[in-house]
């Protein structure tokens, strides 16, 4: 052993020569952008500018985060009495009046309608400096949480159905693992034919199921629509990459195992939840974190589908980062876009850590 | 009461008969192992008693009733599996219950049950502990705890033993054989470790790629094989087997005798056999008696090996013809290696078997 060290230490060169690429690309791509970005989000950085850049403190981040609430009384006459609009609705002063060079409101200055309603007969308007990035955020919160579970579920119904030794089981592993292998931006032009408004494949298809009743629905073009569209197909998309890793999963359950559950009289359902589930634990936090971060990531079916309409309607934080670092040439804005979601991601995932660890 | 009755079973994959029709009969509270070498079916065949394999052919019953098409659930059998299959996510008080709470019983009525069997393996003191937490004899000693919870007529042992040290087997071997007398239950064994067959069997079954060899209790196998195979199976070190040719044949006896073997009178094989016929005379290497010097005894040969275990010697010695022999001494006796030695067996110890055409 003494002899040995030496040689060891002499190696330990060579091993770093050999990391050296790997380590050199990482630090490349990964870890100085990364560095980049936290920096230029403090700095008012342009893409292509003549003027010098400059700090700028948390003002970019201010820009895409301040929310502020206002509560306009309604317009009443000089006899006191609430103003209507011809339809009977109560009429308010323009929140224009209030955002627009009001040196009464000047923290209110250059911000947003980004929603309102009624209360008793005040308006509560909740006005944001960029609402748009506000649509981004809440577009891709619900993605999140209405894809991942989604997602997660019905790759572990696929996993459990394809986990049994059938004749010709491995050419359903590989239908439902093509999707994946195919690239999202060809899978989105696809899509973009199925959900055609005119002569998409569903509408066609609800056309015939209905005999004639089901009237055609532009899935991308209409508001209410172009979301879940996004989804169903992304879901379709990824779920055979999440049945491969919840495969891998259900095969490290020790097959002796549902022989003792079944010599017990375990019914189907017990068995999954007493021998399975438990079993698919670690692959279960695994498989939630990845669909997670790959939800948050959400950018190429937008791009391609819908570029963030109709009516801001599929805007995503992704989506945004690229449109204003590139579209608008502010690589500031766009950095701090990233920065926000490293953080959203960061949090969410070390929450998911915290609920689903090892309790004893 | 819960006799097992295996009658005419088979166990076919595609073309191919895994079990070749076996019968055997299993009286109430007999303690039975299936032993054989790997690959013989033995624990295809337990697995079949269990329900985790479809039986293919024949009948078998449980406590007079036909279990051929019952769930493993009803069949009223408890089994314990050589990697213990303790579920890892639940204490040990959980996964001794856990038939109860799949079955819905009370919280109480589940303590009760699970309080006794622990009492009786002596691991009250384990019960809130997890898997990971225990040792490999732990483990295992869980896993026959749920088996006590079942409350089962028969118990099955698939190998319980096979994964834990020696010294840990044998003491789970000596537990196991006081709980059969504490619990009075049927249970079928399947090792592949003759020790364990001989210490804890009333029955020993005999498989041989999936027929059954001999049946009997561990003295009679010892004393008494069947056939060559179990012969050799049985008894270590096993059994030597010389060739012999018969020189002459009449009511009792048959005189045998070869080149290295001085002509031997013993008594007469059941099977018919022809003087001039070459047949295996074998002898278990306690019965050997060995010798210093090259004069007297039925078989010549020197010394090749010698094992000193303290009560025992074990030696190997290579007759004239090449062919080994193994004697072993029960006491420390010295015998230098390349000595010659001379031979000595009581007739009535040895056995003649008439070589058939597979064998």
């Amino acid at each position: 052993m003494q002899k040995s060290l030496p040689t060891l230490t002499q190696h330990n060169q060579s091993g770093w020569l050999f990391a050296l690429p790997g380590f050199g690309l990482m630090m490349l791509f990964i870890v100085v952008p990364f560095v980049f970005a936290i920096l230029f989000s403090m700095t008012n950085q342009r893409l292509i500018s003549p003027n010098p850049t400059q700090f700028v403190g948390l003002e970019n981040y201010q820009q895409l985060l301040s929310v502020n609430l206002l509560v306009l009384d309604p317009d009443v006459t000089a006899t006191g009495e609430i103003k209507r609009d011809n339809r009977g609705d109560i009429r308010y002063p323009r929140i224009r009046s209030y955002t627009r060079n009001n040196p009464d409101y000047a923290h209110l200055q250059g911000m947003k309608e980004w929603f309102s309603w009624q209360w008793q007969d005040k308006k509560i308007a909740i006005l944001a400096s960029d609402p748009v990035f506000m649509k981004a955020i809440v577009n891709t919160l619900l993605f999140v949480l209405i894809v991942a579970p989604l997602q997660g579920a019905l790759a572990l119904g696929l996993a459990l159905l394809i986990n049994q030794r059938l004749r010709g089981i491995n050419l359903y592993r590989a239908i439902y693992f093509m999707p994946v292998v195919v690239s999202i931006v060809v899978v989105s032009i696809l899509w973009r034919f199925i959900y055609d408004g005119q002569n998409g494949l569903l509408n066609n298809l609800f056309h015939t199921l209905s005999f004639g009743h089901f009237t055609a629905v532009d899935w991308l073009g209409n508001p209410n629509t172009a979301l879940g569209s996004i989804m169903v197909m992304s879901i379709w998309q990824a779920v055979g990459f999440h049945m491969v890793i919840w495969l891998s999963g259900l095969q490290t359950i020790s097959p002796t195992l549902y022989e003792a559950a079944k010599i017990e009289g375990a019914s189907s359902w017990q068995t999954f939840r007493y021998v399975t589930w438990p079993g698919l634990k670690n692959t279960a936090i695994l498989v939630l974190i990845v669909i997670t971060m790959q939800a948050f990531a959400l950018f190429a079916q937008v791009d391609v589908m819908t570029n963030g309409g109709p009516l801001d309607s599929t805007q995503t934080i992704v989506f945004q980062a690229v449109e204003r670092g590139y579209g608008k040439q502010d690589i500031s804005g766009g950095s701090a876009i990233s920065v926000v979601l490293f953080i959203m991601v960061l949090g969410i995932s070390l929450l998911q850590r915290y609920l689903t660890r090892e309790k004893n | 009461m819960a006799d097992v009755t295996l009658h005419k079973l088979v166990k076919r994959y595609d073309k191919t008969d895994i079990i070749k029709g076996v019968d055997i009969d299993i009286k109430d509270g007999e303690f039975t192992v299936f032993v054989g070498p790997s690959g013989c079916g033995k624990s295809t065949l337990l697995r079949m008693i269990a329900g985790l394999e479809d039986i293919t052919d024949g009948t078998l019953s449980i406590d007079g009733k036909v279990v051929n098409h019952l769930q493993p659930k009803d069949r009223s059998i408890a089994m314990v599996f050589q990697s213990y299959a303790i579920f890892p996510h639940m204490t040990v008080r959980e996964n001794m219950a856990f038939g109860l709470t799949i079955a819905g019983v009370t919280k109480e009525e589940k303590d009760r049950r699970v309080n006794e069997a622990a009492r009786v393996l002596q691991m009250e003191h384990l019960l809130e502990r997890r898997p990971s937490q225990l040792s490999g004899g732990q483990r295992q000693r869980v896993a026959i705890g749920r088996a006590i919870v079942r409350n089962p007529k028969v118990f099955l042992f698939d190998e319980p033993l096979s994964n834990l040290d020696a010294s840990l087997r044998m003491d789970m071997r000596m537990e196991i054989a006081k709980l059969h007398k504490k619990l009075g239950a049927t249970m079928i064994y399947v090792t592949h470790d003759q020790v364990e067959a001989m210490t804890l069997a009333d029955k020993i079954v005999v498989l041989k790629e999936g027929e059954v060899q001999q049946i009997g209790s561990p003295m009679e196998l010892f004393h008494y094989p069947a056939n060559r195979f179990v012969a050799g199976f049985l008894g270590s070190p096993s059994m030597n087997f010389i060739d012999a040719e018969v020189l002459a044949i009449d009511a009792q006896t048959i005189t045998l005798g070869s080149s290295v073997l001085n002509s031997v009178v013993l008594p007469r094989p059941e099977q018919d056999v022809l003087v001039g016929q070459t047949v295996e005379l074998g002898i278990r290497p306690q019965y050997l008696q060995p010798q210093h010097g090259d004069n007297k005894g039925c078989l010549h040969g020197q010394i090749s090996l010698t094992e000193r275990l303290g009560t025992e010697t074990v030696l190997d010695i290579s007759l004239s013809d090449g062919k080994k022999v193994i004697a072993s001494i029960g006491q420390d006796q010295v015998f230098e290696i390349g000595e010659s030695t001379s031979l000595h067996f009581d007739p009535e110890r040895a056995h003649v078997f008439v070589k058939s055409a597979d064998a």
